[in-house]
């Protein structure tokens, strides 16, 4: 009785020191200073939540009953992580990209986001489970009922009873650690640091009672080895089908299992904690194995015949008087069976508020996502009551079922129930043709094989199913009896039901699939899981423009909370480059907002909430193009590199023009200032010996002082017309001009120019106008639109070079505008100057050497000031000058 | 970027072990379910010429391979996890 205070003494402080290791844990990870609970090894630890009580306890029994045969419970799991380079990388690497919340998530997610199949998962996951947990509590109550001794045997309801507060414990812990959080995604900082305390507790455990018993007890290795060969199980009685089909078995649990995939998936950090845990967790298996085989042995000869196997690794130690050691053994136990409890019951209780509870509430709202208030309580009080509902459910199962040896057993028949979910998630993962149909029967065929053939038959003949079923078949059918389903009789119960279920199961989900024809967002789904590492980018977008801001803002903050959602839709307007809170309801927000709610209330959830904002899951024409073709990647990725690399042709083009056009502007220039020069110089020559002439020679007559005096006139006024020019260029391109705005007719104007022109023209230029569309009313500044035309019609008299030139000036009606076109009968220009005309400096075949080149860059000066345009347009036999006058001062023909 | 279209037949030395090791974690799994499955092989019966494997062999066997898997797994995660771009941290203190 003594030894029994003690141990719940320890126990007492050993929980105590649990709950304060996953405060700090929470407390350093809510200050930022978590890092290194991400680190490899706490995940590597927190996998061990593989090994309950069942393992810790159960492996010694099985050693004891059926020698070797115990190690497949860890082969399996060894297997599947050395291989995690073909599964598990896939598996956590979709967990992270779709943000996965649970393994029933997960299967709803890849097939459509059905919530029918999470309720399915769901479901079976907890008739699976449930079980599990009440075998847990079953080993810790059996265990300290050990310490209590034989006078305690007596007292059941101590059992239960202590049955009760461990379980009330559990939950306690569970809810006060496990929902915190409401984003199931966030990790649990505190419940994973408490499980690798505790795998490190009970593998120290195991460890020193195996020391213990292999130097303490067997005296030494070889010893041992010899004391192994010479026991009852010494020589090894293998059942081959149960060897191959336990490893499998144990291998597809471990994935599919609940609580694994909480610790594997959904904890998971990054695909460095995985490559590591891949031989660090094998490790943890071997040692928590190493132990097993001499234990048994030691178990078997020293304690006497017919007592449990089952507890060798506490009643060893006690038999030897070795009290410390045997409630540290206890305490490992108990790590087993607590932490196991804890993470299975987070799992499964968000399956259940997430998948179960949460879509039923919704859908008795009536309103849905647009119902008013928090949703945030009510999804966290369905977290917490699914906990309690869960804990309560496997105490009761405890309590009910006895505790007998129909719980023992309950080990393996719970791992070939989830195993069930195996075909489902690896389908979903490699096969793109998986469908929801094919899932859902492939689902239920195996979940019915299994409890007609394992789960049932395991509470013995005529409890559940009537022993005529055994021996008959159901409806009298001979080959529908549970253990030799299709006739054949004689495999082993669990093998048979391994084997029948799983071959079913996998049936069922190919013949489905085949047969079935998906929905457009499982396609899409099934496309992202399928090819998860080379999806270049979104392909499933929401299509709509109904959801506004505020609304989406109101539904997350019931879901988030308002700071979390404020944050949210901050960051994201930040990044959308927008000034305030809101931003706008792109596709790539709604998607991004999707996976953030998907964290916290489930994929299937999510996605109904933001369709009924956003107007209904439309799947585009795109998204089904994009699926439709198996090659859709490679085709978007190829299209999208044709469209950079058109793209950078264009640049390159439009680089190479401006280059070609810098380097002609840049040759007329030196050819301009060479021109300039020689322009200066000319007049500068001519006046300078003229005024020499006039300053030194005497007697000239009066007729040739005129005559030398005109010439230095009229060389200054040729100097003065350049120097003109060019200041007026530089005014216009300045901006510094100031426009004398009148009104005027159009005709008039043209009259005036030609007229200026004629005066100083050297040769006859033919004019042919039509005086009658010229009668227009025009406002604008009429010298300067006067001083194009002048400029345009010069142009012409000097170069056109056409025996008998011809000018022809027309008034065109551009709608709304008019504009005056000049065409000349000359040369056309080139095709190679017609871009560089109207720069400045700019001279083609410019025979006399009198122009400047600035007559058209001053033209097009002048119409972009007015707010008009001029441009050249090449005719057949000439060319064509045209003035678009300004919209606003352009009138109606009167 | 990724590779170009047409990768080219010949490798660089370093890239060429690179997936060579690749190829040796893929095969590790495998080569562990047929060493593991083997007892499969052994009698079950004794008879004159061939005895029944006693408990403490097959014990050695199941471990020596689990062993040596794990130890493949490690050298295997050393050797790619500092080529394989991610910064490689202090080693990770064994579990044994």
């Amino acid at each position: 009785m003594a030894t029994l205070n003690v141990l719940v003494g320890v126990s007492l402080i050993y929980v105590a020191f649990l709950f304060a290791v996953a405060f700090a844990a929470e407390r350093s990870a809510a200050r930022g200073r978590g890092s290194w609970l991400r680190s490899p090894l706490v995940y590597t630890l927190s996998l061990s939540i593989y090994c309950t009580a069942w393992t810790f306890y159960g492996a010694v029994g099985y050693a004891a009953r059926s020698g070797l045969e115990f190690v497949t419970i860890y082969l399996g799991p060894s297997l599947v992580m050395i291989g995690w380079w073909w599964g598990l990388r896939k598996l956590v690497r979709i967990g992270r990209t779709q943000r996965i919340t649970s393994v029933a998530d997960l299967i709803s997610s890849r097939y459509g986001k059905s919530n029918i199949l999470a309720i399915v998962v769901t479901v079976m996951a907890v008739i699976g489970v449930t079980p599990y947990i009440a075998l847990q509590l079953q080993s810790v109550t059996t265990s300290i009922s050990i310490f209590a001794g034989p006078s305690h045997a007596e007292d059941a309801f101590n059992q239960i009873g202590s049955g009760f507060w461990v379980a009330f414990g559990l939950a306690l812990f569970t809810l006060l650690f496990g929902t915190r959080s409401l984003n199931a995604n966030e990790r649990h900082y505190g419940v994973v640091i408490a499980i690798a305390c505790e795998a490190i507790v009970k593998l120290i455990a195991l460890l020193a009672v195996g020391v213990f018993v292999v130097w303490g007890l067997g005296g030494g290795v070889q010893e041992t080895l010899a004391r192994i060969d010479n026991s009852e199980i010494g020589t090894l009685q293998l059942d081959r089908s149960r060897w191959m089909a336990l490893t499998f078995l144990s291998g597809a649990a471990f994935l599919c299992l609940p609580r694994m995939f909480q610790v594997l998936v959904v904890e998971n950090d990054n695909e460095r904690q995985l490559h590591i845990a891949s031989w660090a967790f094998p490790i943890y298996l071997m040692l928590m194995s190493l132990f097993v085989v001499p234990i048994a042995v030691m178990g078997l000869d020293l304690l006497p015949e017919g007592s449990n196997p089952d507890l060798f690794v506490l009643t060893v130690p006690l038999a030897e008087g070795r009290e410390g050691l045997a409630i540290l053994s206890f305490l490992g136990g108990f790590s087993s069976a607590t932490s196991m409890v804890i993470v299975a019951t987070l799992a499964l209780a968000t399956m259940v508020s997430n998948h179960v509870v949460m879509p039923i509430w919704l859908s008795t709202q009536g309103e849905g996502a647009t119902v008013s208030g928090d949703v945030r309580n009510v999804v966290i009080f369905a977290r917490r009551a699914s906990i309690l509902g869960i804990i309560a459910l496997g105490f009761f199962y405890y309590r009910f079922s006895g505790g007998g040896a129909a719980l023992a057993a309950i080990g393996l028949i719970s791992f070939v129930g989830v195993a069930q979910f195996l075909p489902a998630m690896l389908g979903g993962m490699f096969w793109r043709g998986a469908t929801r149909v094919g899932a859902l029967a492939g689902l239920l065929c195996g979940f019915s094989v299994w409890i007609f053939c394992l789960l049932l038959p395991s509470f013995g003949p005529d409890v559940l199913l009537s022993a005529s079923v055994f021996d008959r078949g159901l409806l009298g059918l001979s080959w529908l009896r549970p253990h030799a389903l299709f006739g054949t009789a004689g495999m082993d119960p669990t093998v048979h039901a391994f084997v029948w279920s799983m071959t079913l199961n996998t049936a069922a989900l190919v013949v489905g699939s085949l047969l079935s024809f998906p929905t457009p967002l499982e396609r899409l789904q099934g496309a992202q899981f399928a090819n998860v590492f080379d999806r270049s980018g979104e392909t499933r977008a929401w299509h709509s423009s109904v959801a506004t801001s505020e609304d989406l803002m109101i539904m997350t903050q019931r879901i988030l909370g308002a700071e979390e959602a404020q944050q949210l839709f901050r960051s994201e307007a930040r990044e959308q480059g927008l000034d305030g809170e809101l931003p706008d309801p792109s596709p790539g927000f709604l998607l991004r907002l999707e996976r953030e709610l998907a964290a916290s209330v489930g994929a299937a959830t999510a996605h109904a909430m933001i369709g009924q904002l956003a107007g209904g899951s439309n799947v585009s024409v795109e998204d089904l193009m994009a699926v439709a073709d198996e090659s859709a990647q490679i085709l978007e990725y190829s299209n999208r590199l044709e469209a950079k690399s058109a793209e950078l042709a264009r640049t390159a083009r439009q680089l190479r023009e401006a280059n070609e056009k810098l380097t002609a502007l840049s040759v007329q220039k030196d050819a301009f200032l060479g021109q300039i020069s020689h322009e200066l110089r000319t007049p500068m020559t001519s006046i300078r010996s003229f005024s020499e002439i006039l300053r030194d020679t005497d007697g000239l007559t009066a007729a040739e002082k005129t005559r030398y005096a005109s010439i230095i006139h009229g060389e200054a006024i040729r100097l003065t017309r350049l120097l003109d020019d060019l200041l007026d260029l530089s005014v216009l391109e300045n901006g510094q001009v100031s426009l004398n705005i009148e009104q005027g007719n159009l005709s008039e104007l043209l009259d005036k120019a030609i007229v200026t022109t004629e005066a100083g023209g050297k040769k006859g230029l033919d004019i042919q106008r039509r005086r009658l569309d010229e009668v227009v009313q025009i406002t604008t500044d009429l010298d300067r639109l006067g001083q194009v035309f002048i400029n345009l019609i010069t142009n012409a008299q000097k170069y056109c070079d056409a025996a008998a030139p011809k000018l022809v000036i027309q008034v065109v009606d551009e709608g709304p505008n008019l504009a005056v076109a000049f065409t000349d009968n000359g040369t056309p220009i080139p095709q190679s100057a017609r871009t560089v005309i109207f720069e400045k400096f700019s001279r083609i075949n410019d025979k006399d050497g009198s122009g400047a080149g600035l007559g058209l860059s001053i033209c097009r000066e002048i119409m972009s000031r007015l707010g008009g345009d001029i441009t050249y347009h090449p005719v057949s036999n000439g060319n064509c000058f045209v003035v678009h006058l300004p919209p606003a001062e352009a009138m109606a023909a009167q | 970027m990724t590779e170009t279209v047409r990768p080219s037949v010949f490798l660089e030395r370093r890239s060429y072990r690179l997936r060579r090791l690749m190829d040796a974690l893929r095969v590790l799994p495998v080569a562990g379910l047929m060493l593991w499955m083997f007892p499969l092989f052994w009698p079950i019966e004794a008879s004159e010429d061939v005895a029944l494997r006693s408990l403490s062999e097959a014990v050695i066997y199941v471990f020596v391979i689990w062993f040596f898997l794990i130890a493949a797994g490690a050298i295997l995660w050393f050797a790619l996890d500092g080529r394989a771009g991610t910064p490689r941290a202090q080693a990770e203190p064994d579990d044994d």
